[in-house]
């Protein structure tokens, strides 16, 4: 959709650059601003191990309160949108798009021989690898290296943070992270890195690699800047940092950007100790950021053209600790949030507390049957080039 | 052994962070094993930083909201004092090692707080023992109190045991992952129960709430505890080995040979994990200073900025400045990202990153000049301007010029290309950096010097 501000700023573009400049950086300067209307990816990281059975809780069952008396939710502190589970409180900004079939959650998601390091589980989940497998390249680096031209920018993958996840780096492609783009801007106008980024001969080492880095990054930046300034959202966000980074992408994505996926994160949920206030305050942050995602993404005419995935790297124990927290666990739930699900709302049953393995919850869905989905059913491309193999595919979408 | 131009910049880029260029000079003709000595002739005594008063980092026992947040907030500061003290003293002497391993160790034992005195305790402890035995390290920071808090083992008690630590120390810091089981794990958590820290960052032992039993770890049974399941795990050869590899990817090359890293394991596992041993069999052998092995590695943003700081006298009054430099960067010392360390080689660089790393220096050298001068035409509302302005970098420009004082007015180009870049560059490239002739000496080694350090080279050590 071409709003009219769009259409005036691009028509500026052209009319000064035709005016200006030979004819072939017409041509790129008018794609830059070109309106990407396919699929985007939104994936939400939870740093540290988000406890699953809190978050989407068995109100009903009695084991639940047996091996959690010190931190178990009451039933009437739990937003029961369904007979058998129900949303901790702190969720409430998601019930709407609950109600609306905006939201599915999927129970259960794992994957064998589960890690419980947070290092390498979040690897795992990231490099989508089985537990003993050990990948250098993330799911969406390799889904970007198989969707994506040789000359496609870091920008049709970009983080919003200082450091790149290993899911964003590819063999081929690497996503890029991005803070703040006018500082970053700033910065990349030098006329002597201009010039010297222009003669570098490749040898086939670690150098090259950062001559390539600085081209592409000269390219991206270029790109971004002039999105960014296209798109002024008018919901306001709550004040958080993944709020925040949430806004600016969907600034980019009402601008038309043409990056395929967008990666955002929060930290904190390592809740060993003193659990249930920790727990709950930071879903507030996280529900209350996307409720006001969504509803950017709806006015700008995106959501539908999006879909929005929130994980964690394990699940805990279903059993608390002696601290009024828990350890780590293994399976967990995972949310979708989008415009066009098949399906919403609860997709399969809870979790089982009746087999459990060692306290553990046992899986019931591969993490990477997630994944599958979402890459040939929604973003459209070849799930076995990005995962090694096939795959069943979910209902959602 | 013979050691060449290169190869003294090498052993003092790798060993420490960096080299002046007087340095250098006074260094050529000497052997690498004389330079070795020399380095290691000067870890005594340990710079040990000293910020933080004990008394005033009592947690507040039942503080109210108010008071923990005066606590976070002295901490906060403190902390970046911390920060900006390492890494002044990173730069500040030549070929300084054990700066060098504490900063090493310091990504090993991955671990942090919020409280300034237990991070300096913490960071002093690795310090004096950086160069010493492994084992003593080992168990020094096991019962060390950011250890103890950040691996939650304060909680781990005989009837509600937490594993955090346990699985830390196996697979971060000692064996790697796949060389213990699951069941490892449970039963050396039980070994380290009761292991806790008080309200003055001392180690405490609480028999309350140990557990006495009998467990089971890596093949052996006994009735152990937290010390005894560290000894079991020195025993096994696969200990140095993961930390034999780990100081090898770190000063060598990442991409680890596996005749010498065997040959270096076999030796440092004899000699009861004696880490001087090791790095000085490290820096005197030949394949050292292999072509293969310079100017073949990323420097990490730390290493980085200390260098910088080092080889060209500069420094950052505005320390909110030197700490946020480092967290853009990704690398903020007391800050690990996690349990498992830094990342390293090209993780550290991605489009933002590599951007702000090529114009380091110059931006630097700008801000220190910009402060000294005061230039008249210095637009107030740049925001550049003001950014570097903020930044309160200082240049001790004499006597960083008047090391160059001997060189030819014709070989500056030459001089500062070989001096700060470990590798050779195109002819093309070369003339980039060439300036105007006329200019004043000083213009001249200025323009040249922001130039080199531009070039992406210059990353590489």
């Amino acid at each position: 959709m071409t709003n009219r501000r769009t259409f005036l700023k691009k028509s500026a573009v052209i009319a000064s650059s035709t005016i200006l400049m030979p004819r072939f950086l017409t041509a790129a300067e008018e794609n830059m601003i070109s309106d990407y209307q396919g699929k985007k990816l939104v994936v939400v990281q939870l740093n540290g191990g988000n406890d699953g059975l809190n978050t989407f809780i068995p109100y009903r069952n009695d084991i639940y309160y047996q091996m959690r008396p010190g931190i178990g939710i009451d039933p009437g502190q739990v937003i029961q949108v369904s007979d058998e589970l129900g949303m901790n409180a702190g969720l409430s900004a998601l019930q709407p798009l609950y109600d609306n079939g905006e939201l599915a959650i999927i129970n259960n998601v794992g994957y064998p021989n589960p890690d419980r390091s947070h290092f390498r589980s979040m690897d795992i989940w990231q490099s989508a690898s089985d537990s003993n497998v050990y990948l250098k390249t993330g799911w969406l680096g390799r889904m970007l290296d198989a969707c994506c031209s040789p000359q496609a920018g870091p920008y049709f993958g970009l983080e919003s943070s200082e450091m790149l996840s290993l899911a964003l780096k590819g063999n081929r492609m690497k996503g890029m992270a991005i803070e703040d783009i006018n500082r970053l801007n700033r910065f990349i106008k030098d006329p002597f890195l201009n010039d010297i980024s222009t003669v570098h001969y490749n040898q086939g080492d670690t150098l090259d690699y950062l001559y390539k880095t600085l081209n592409d990054t000269k390219r991206s930046v270029a790109y971004l800047k002039e999105k960014a300034d296209l798109y002024k959202s008018s919901i306001t966000y709550p004040e958080n940092e993944l709020a925040n980074n949430l806004s600016g992408i969907a600034q980019l994505i009402n601008a038309g950007a043409e990056t395929k996926v967008y990666y955002a994160s929060i930290s904190g949920f390592d809740t060993h100790v003193n659990q249930v206030i920790q727990q709950n305050n930071l879903l507030g942050k996280v529900s209350q950021s996307l409720a006001a995602f969504i509803e950017d993404l709806r006015k700008g005419g995106q959501l539908d053209s999006t879909l929005v995935m929130v994980f964690s790297e394990f699940g805990r124990r279903v059993k608390e600790n002696g601290s009024m927290g828990t350890d780590h666990g293994t399976a967990n739930n995972v949310m979708i949030l989008g415009g066009k699900l098949k399906k919403s709302g609860f997709l399969n049953e809870g979790p089982d507390l009746m087999n459990l393995d060692n306290d553990d919850l046992n899986y019931s869905i591969d993490f990477r049957r997630i994944y599958a989905t979402l890459l040939d059913n929604f973003l459209e491309v070849d799930s076995k080039a990005v995962l090694g193999r096939s795959y069943e595919k979910l209902a959602f979408i | 052994m013979h050691i060449t131009q290169r190869g003294i910049q090498h052993l003092f880029l790798r060993a420490g962070f960096g080299i002046s260029f007087e340095t250098l000079q006074n260094s050529k003709g000497k052997s690498a094993e004389e330079l070795v000595d020399n380095i290691f002739e000067k870890v005594n005594p340990p710079r040990y930083l000293d910020l933080a008063e004990k008394e005033d980092f009592r947690p507040p026992v039942q503080g109210s909201p108010e008071l923990r947040r005066a606590f976070v907030e002295r901490s906060t500061q403190v902390l970046m004092k911390l920060n900006a003290a390492w890494l002044r003293n990173m730069a500040a002497l030549e070929g300084d090692i054990r700066e060098k391993m504490t900063f090493f160790w310091h990504g090993h034992f991955a671990s942090t707080s919020n409280n300034a005195y237990l991070v300096q305790q913490q960071n002093n402890l690795i310090r004096e023992h950086a160069l010493g035995n492994f084992g003593d390290l080992l168990k020094a920071v096991s019962k060390d109190a950011v250890m103890l808090q950040y691996l939650n083992n304060q909680q781990n008690t005989k009837d509600a045991p937490n594993e955090n630590f346990a699985r830390e120390v196996m697979e971060l810091f000692t064996l790697g992952r796949g060389n213990y089981t699951e069941q490892d794990v449970k039963e050396a958590a039980r070994a380290f129960t009761g292991w806790g820290f008080n309200l003055d960052g001392e180690f405490v032992f609480r028999t309350l709430t140990h557990d006495y039993g009998e467990k089971t770890v890596l093949g052996q049974t006994g009735n152990f505890e937290g010390d005894d399941v560290l000894d079991i795990i020195l025993k096994q050869k696969q200990t140095a080995k993961f930390i034999t590899e780990k100081i090898y990817a770190f000063f060598v090359n990442e991409e680890v040979d596996k005749y010498k890293l065997e040959a270096l394991a076999e030796k440092f596992y004899e000699s009861g994990y004696d880490i001087t041993s090791l790095l000085k069999e490290i820096f005197t052998s030949e394949w050292f200073y292999y072509q293969e092995n310079v100017g073949i590695k990323i420097k990490s943003p730390v290493e980085l900025i200390a260098s910088s700081m080092h080889m060209f006298k500069i420094d950052f009054e505005n320390i909110e400045a030197l700490v946020g430099i480092q967290k853009l960067l990704g690398q903020i010392l007391f800050r690990p990202p996690n349990v498992a360390g830094w990342p390293s080689g090209s993780e550290w660089i991605d489009a933002s990153t590599l951007i702000l790393r090529l114009r380091l220096v110059e931006v630097a050298m700008a801000s220190a000049r910009l402060n000294r001068f005061l230039l008249s035409d210095v637009n107030e509302d740049n925001p550049m301007t003001n950014r570097l302005k903020k930044l309160r970098a200082t240049f001790d420009w004499d006597s960083f010029s008047q090391q160059f004082n001997t060189v030819p007015f014709d070989r500056i180009e030459n001089t500062l290309i070989v001096y700060m870049l470990q590798g050779s560059i195109s002819q093309k490239k070369s003339r980039l950096l060439i300036v105007d002739k006329y200019s004043p000496v000083d213009e001249r080694l200025f323009s040249i010097t922001a130039r080199v350090s531009k070039l992406p080279e210059f990353q590489m050590c």
